[in-house]
């Protein structure tokens, strides 16, 4: 499992080389688990690793002083340590749950069939009898209510995991998590804080039906007070578990349904995403692709095809959905000028259309085009798998896309 | 009317005292509040007027005990809060109070009567009528109606207004403007309680209108298998906003709804009543999980201020109830009837609350109206966590002319 290390003591060792020598960072005491001050590696996302000491000294160093990395294609730009360990997406996002429920013991998971049957996606596998019914909790088919209880035990100190079998699904505690999670801090004048993590997979699956494919980013995005991360790796799933939990706002998590068995090598070490920094997939000249969650994989199918080509498409994973890393953003609009969005919401009132005006509202100057975005079609998810194909973005709508936009 | 029995061993009248619905003015010894009843904490045991009816547990038993000094204490408390919601609707015509506002003049013995029976450690929450149970729970005059108005010194600095007031360090939870969502937290504050092994209880409240919620029946359920300390209380006053409780509900009887939770009813304009049926709630809920209490109650305002409260119901029946049951006048006539206080004193009290609340309405008008950057303060927390940044990782600032 990972080890825990002081980043003090290893600063050192990293500013000669990039990799991380896993062997140096033995350290038995894990006393300063519990202090705020408790120091640990974050690996950016451009490759670098950077010793982080404590909050503070976070916001005085820059926060990204470069988004571009130096390494082209590097598909999951996480793999900077070699001697990591390889396991699923689901089995990332248990790691992550795990390692924190070990750290703090406010932190509880509450969903349906989370405890003893597992989690429908293994996400919670085993933990049930690790914890205890008291840590993991099986609810009853109620979610309006059980997000309600999470809420409310949020509001006194404790940190619970709130999952939706099926992102869906959450939208009979749709008022919970309107009202409640993203109000009460503001409404309470700043009392109390609600620091609980909603996750859940989303997305079109395969023929799983209209009901079960929706996308819910693009119905939570107005709400105040919420953050939104989709994370698409293991890597980064396991970063930004670790970081919502510990983060102090309500955070919703957006798994996909699709990415669940997707196998990467993630480093042993402790790490963390940052919950509102986007990630440099490939950098490039040509033109900035935004995408988040399985798109990313659709994109990088077809900038094989553009390298191909003779494009260079510079691929950006937004991974932060509220608020959107404009910075990342529009220092690859300044350098490419042309930007193609390609997500899996709904064409009308998506992230993609967000964006799109912050975008257009922020760099406006700096484009040389309009910009694209490529998003599913406006209808309910088809179950015949020819018609559902044809409601998501594929590979070659964005090769075409970006022929046009590079002409 | 019941018979009270007054069992003191100071040396004062042991004779038995039947209690008439009229005032009793026999010139017996009357000794000042400032001597007598107020350091006085000899117990009293009174009889509830109504019996508790039960269901699926043991009633309680209707004798109250109460000590002189908390019956006054009552007294104080609930014309405090009477004199409040008067205040709050004269401010509402006045235009100073805006948006929605709901007075719980009638309710006061509901929030009295629970908060003598619990501690501060234990949890309320509720739902929009909140101002009396933010004030039950520690809140000011001055933090009330400076929310009201929507000044910085109100409890939730002018951002929550009249249906958010929150006092997290006595444990009120608010203040809740959907109607029955705050059910499915108070079970998730219990939990919490059960989680932190606090041996403290969570008082939910709601109303008949919100009784017909259905997260309410998830969260019982869930509270119920997981054997929380939930307490779910009804704050029946026979309306949900203009609709009647027959009209709204194929069975009024709330207290019942629970099926395999147990229930109590009780006469929530009984303040020893009420205080009854919480203590024995708080010992149930700790040892069996959740039970429902039903207070039979009643609000003379409409359901809001833009309510007048008169369509759906006859002034007679509102006068009725205000003259044999207003809980304000109950504890009087007992105070009387003790010898705890003469009219004079008592009158002096109601008095010296009326200028207590003039004070605290002019102290509120004279409060500023929140920062214009307030507008953005506590969407996030800061610290370890979002800051949302612009184009160029500067702060987000608000720039308002």
């Amino acid at each position: 499992m990972a080890t825990l290390f002081q980043g003090v003591g290893a600063a050192t060792a990293f500013s000669a080389s990039k990799s991380l020598d896993s062997s140096k960072f033995q350290l038995p005491s894990r006393r300063f688990l519990s202090e705020r001050n408790a120091s640990f590696l974050v690996v950016r996302s451009d490759g670098r690793v950077v010793p982080r000491s404590n909050a503070r000294a976070r916001r005085a160093e820059q926060l990204i002083t470069n988004a571009v990395a130096t390494k082209p294609d590097s598909s999951a730009a996480s793999t900077a340590s070699k001697p990591g360990h390889e396991l699923l997406l689901f089995e990332a996002l248990r790691e992550g749950l795990e390692e924190e429920m070990d750290r703090d013991p406010q932190v509880c998971v509450m969903g349906e069939d989370v405890g003893h049957y597992g989690g429908s996606y293994k996400v919670t596998k085993d933990l049930a009898e690790k914890y205890g019914d008291l840590r993991v909790l099986d609810t009853p088919i109620a979610e309006n209510s059980f997000t309600g209880m999470g809420i409310g035990a949020a509001m006194t100190g404790l940190r619970p995991i709130i999952e939706g079998m099926n992102m869906g699904f959450l939208l009979l505690a749709f008022n919970q998590i309107s009202n409640n999670c993203g109000m009460l801090h503001y409404t309470s004048g700043g009392q109390f804080k609600i620091p609980v993590v909603i996750r859940g997979p989303g997305g079109v699956g395969r023929q799983l039906g209209a009901e079960h494919s929706q996308r819910l980013e693009s119905y939570f995005q107005s709400i105040p007070g919420i953050q939104m991360v989709a994370c698409s790796t293991p890597y980064n799933a396991k970063g930004l578990m670790k970081a919502a939990i510990r983060s102090d706002n309500p955070v919703i998590l957006f798994e996909h349904v699709l990415l669940y068995n997707l196998k990467e090598r993630i480093p042993d070490e402790e790490y963390i995403c940052s919950l509102e920094e986007a990630e440099m997939v490939r950098p490039g000249e040509h033109v900035t692709i935004l995408t988040y969650s399985r798109m990313r994989y659709h994109v990088m199918q077809a900038a094989k095809t553009l390298v191909n080509k003779g494009y260079d498409p510079e691929v950006i994973d937004i991974r932060s959905l509220k608020p959107f890393d404009l910075y990342t953003i529009g220092n690859s609009v300044k350098k490419t000028h042309r930007v193609l969005i390609v997500e899996e919401c709904m064409r009308t009132g998506g992230i993609g259309a967000s964006l799109t005006a912050a975008i257009t509202e922020n760099f406006h100057d700096y484009l040389d085009a309009p910009i694209v975005c490529l998003s599913s079609q406006d209808v309910p998810t088809p179950y015949a798998g020819t018609l559902e194909e044809w409601t998501v973005v594929q590979p070659l709508q964005i090769v075409t896309a970006v022929e046009k936009l590079c002409q | 009317m019941a018979l009270a029995h007054l069992t003191s061993s100071s040396s004062r009248s042991n004779l038995l005292k039947p209690i008439f619905a009229a005032l009793s003015s026999t010139p017996s010894l009357r000794r000042p509040i400032s001597s007598a009843a107020a350091g006085d904490s000899s117990t009293l045991t009174i009889e509830t007027s109504v019996p508790f009816t039960a269901h699926q547990c043991e009633a309680p038993s209707r004798l109250v005990d109460t000590t002189p000094e908390e019956l006054l204490t009552f007294f104080r408390n609930m014309a405090t809060m009477r004199r409040m919601e008067i205040a709050a609707d004269s401010l509402y015509k006045a235009k100073l109070i805006r948006g929605f506002c709901h007075l719980y003049d009638g309710q006061e013995a509901v929030a009295v009567g629970m908060e003598a029976a619990i501690t501060k450690k234990d949890s309320i929450i509720t739902a929009y009528r909140d101002h009396c149970t933010y004030l039950a729970r520690g809140g000011t005059l001055l933090e009330v109606f400076s929310e009201l108005m929507g000044r910085q010194a109100g409890c939730s600095r002018g951002k929550g207004g009249s249906m958010h007031f929150y006092k997290k360090e006595a444990g009120f939870y608010g203040g809740h403007g959907i109607v029955g969502a705050q059910v499915p937290l108070g079970c998730g504050l219990a939990f919490a309680q059960k989680y932190s092994k606090d041996g403290t209880v969570a008082f939910a409240l709601y109303g008949d209108g919100a009784a017909n919620q259905g997260q309410l029946f998830e969260a019982l359920n869930i509270a119920a298998l997981w054997d929380l300390p939930a307490i779910l209380v009804c704050e029946n006053n026979h309306y949900g906003m203009g609709t009647a409780e027959w009209r709204a509900a194929k069975s009024p009887a709330y207290y019942k709804r629970g099926d395999y939770a147990p229930g109590l009813k009780v006469d929530g304009m009984d303040v020893l009543a009420v205080k009854q049926a919480c203590k024995f709630a708080k010992e149930h809920a700790l040892k069996n999980g959740p039970i429902i209490l039903e207070m039979d109650t009643y609000r003379y305002h409409g359901h809001s201020m833009s309510d007048p409260g008169s369509t759906y119901r006859t002034r007679d029946e509102i006068s009725g109830v205000r003259q044999e049951r207003d809980p304000v006048e109950r504890v009087r006539k007992l105070v009387l009837s003790h010898d705890l206080a003469t009219e004079k004193e008592l009158k002096d009290m109601e008095k010296e609350i009326r200028k207590k609340v003039d004070e605290a309405i002019a102290q509120a008008k004279e409060s500023p109206m929140p920062d214009p950057s307030e507008l953005f303060t506590n969407v996030y927390v800061k610290g370890f966590g979002v800051e949302a940044f612009g184009p160029d990782r500067k702060e987000v600032r608000a720039l308002l002319l």
